[in-house]
């Protein structure tokens, strides 16, 4: 119940109950939109990637972010790949 | 699916187990005295087990499991209310499936079904309100409770059931809020501990300033993480990192997800509906203070606490259980008395062995067989 799961919005179902048709994997669900709508109109959701939580669309999954934390997991590797090779430059 | 098996890539895992290794080893840590790192969501707990992280690290550091879990930290006597209520009859009590096997005093919610209490499993408190549509001669219950993970989805609940005029649907509230619970861990004088994994989903609605008091009233760092493995491996790596350049801050590496303000129409819906408790009991660690909520008097009307009579008895936790000590990370799950003995997921004695967030669930289900092992030796002897 605390894990959620993300999906994606294909259609909105009720805009007056701000409810949506997300596609989990290829299931489909009637899910409340109501927290991620915001400044937008409930059309502009649609494609949006969230993570559901019981039923409700708690966030919409920030790619840019996403990116920028795999972007830092990268360079930590890199940056631990070269720490090795110099730790271990000239070692036979 | 959207960014789980990046997050699960086992080289990017190897350089991050790494670098903490590196961090560690400049620290020069006594390894009889490890860093305990707290991961406050059952969630995490979860994924540490699933994924085996507590084994890739160094033994320098240790994980403490918190109380962030919130099936098991539900007393006794608030499963023997929800059995008072859906034994009421005309009533259809709905419910998540973690909670079915909870133990009240007498018995469980599975066993009061079995009784022929009229109890459904349902995954949202929409089908419960949809339920109640369709029975409007029936009085349909959902037992909310959760962190603020699960609290707007009750709240909007219950605003959609007034829009709508359904009013033979009520809430039984037991939400529970994790920054009070949070300060009365810290206040416990026999727990040690250097940093935390702060819960990514529950920062998803309350945000992360709202954790400042931890460095700046405790001086230890917070990092809010995601829930894959290398999300779970890169807040390790920055709490390590606060911890050796002698640094306590709050630090967020879920912003895929977490925003720092959190959801405004969330907390709006929050505020609206539910208001503090002076207390709130939990199982296994007493009375914390304005650690839970409940729904405001404009609501009473889809409030089931009012709608029906419950016993609302404060009931001691079994003698043998020592869920309190585990659940504030005193104890490791395998050093209970009971564990795997007379408590295990099939005869739970205490929560923790029930819910798929609690730690002795975990440990049961993943592992830790080796210090099982050397601890049944131990006994032995």
């Amino acid at each position: 119940m605390c894990l959620g799961i993300p999906g994606r919005i294909t259609a909105i179902s009720d805009s007056m109950r701000r409810l949506a048709i997300v596609d989990v994997g290829g299931v489909k669900r009637e899910v409340n939109i109501a927290c991620i709508i915001g400044e937008r109109s409930i059309d502009e959701c649609l494609g949006d990637w969230v993570l559901i939580h019981v039923g409700f669309a708690m966030s919409v999954i920030d790619e840019a972010q996403a990116a920028e934390t795999l972007r830092l997991l990268v360079e930590l590797g890199e940056a631990q790949q070269e720490l090795s090779a110099m730790r271990g430059s000239g070692k036979t | 699916m959207q960014y789980i098996d990046e997050f699960r890539d086992p080289g990017k895992a190897a350089a991050l187990v790494a670098a903490i290794n590196d961090t560690v080893k400049k620290l020069a840590i006594d390894r009889d005295r490890p860093l305990h790192i707290m991961e406050v969501c059952g969630g995490h707990t979860h994924a540490i087990f699933r994924y085996g992280i507590a084994n890739m690290l160094p033994p320098e550091i240790e994980f403490v499991h918190g109380p962030g879990c919130p099936v098991c930290v539900l007393p006794m006597g608030r499963v023997d209310d929800c059995i008072a209520i859906a034994e009421t009859p005309s009533v259809i009590f709905t419910t998540f499936g973690d909670a079915m096997r909870v133990p009240g005093s007498k018995k469980s919610l599975l066993q009061a079904k079995a009784d022929g209490a009229d109890i459904r499993m349902v995954y949202s408190p929409l089908d419960a309100l949809e339920l109640a549509r369709k029975n409007p001669d029936r009085e349909v219950v959902f037992f909310g409770l959760g962190f603020e993970t699960t609290m707007p989805s009750t709240a909007l609940t219950v605003l959609q059931a007034e829009a709508e005029g359904t009013y033979n649907f009520s809430l039984f509230c037991n939400h529970i809020t994790i920054p009070a619970t949070l300060r009365a861990i810290l206040d416990e004088p026999d727990l040690r501990l250097d940093g935390f994994l702060g819960p990514g989903h529950v920062s998803m609605v309350i945000g992360t300033k709202i954790y400042d008091f931890i460095p700046a009233d405790y001086k230890r760092p917070l990092v809010v993480s995601g829930f894959e493995p290398l999300d779970v491996l890169h807040s390790v790596w920055r709490v390590v990192q606060q911890i050796a350049e002698g640094r306590a801050e709050v630090e967020n590496q879920y912003g895929r997800v977490v925003p720092r303000d959190g959801n405004p129409a969330a907390l709006a819906a929050i505020e609206k509906v539910f208001e503090d408790r002076e207390f709130f009991e939990w199982r296994g660690l007493g009375s914390i203070e304005r650690s839970g909520v409940r729904m405001r008097n404009v609501y009473a009307r889809f409030d089931a606490e009012r709608k029906f009579a419950t016993p609302s008895l404060k009931v001691a936790d079994p003698l043998d259980c020592q869920c309190g000590e585990v659940l504030k990370g005193i104890l490791k799950p395998r050093q209970c008395r009971v564990f795997g003995k007379a408590c295990t997921p099939q005869t739970p004695l205490g929560a923790l062995m029930v819910s798929s967030e609690g730690a002795c669930a975990a440990y049961y289900q993943y592992g830790d067989l080796e210090g099982l092992r050397c601890q049944s030796a131990a006994d032995a002897a």
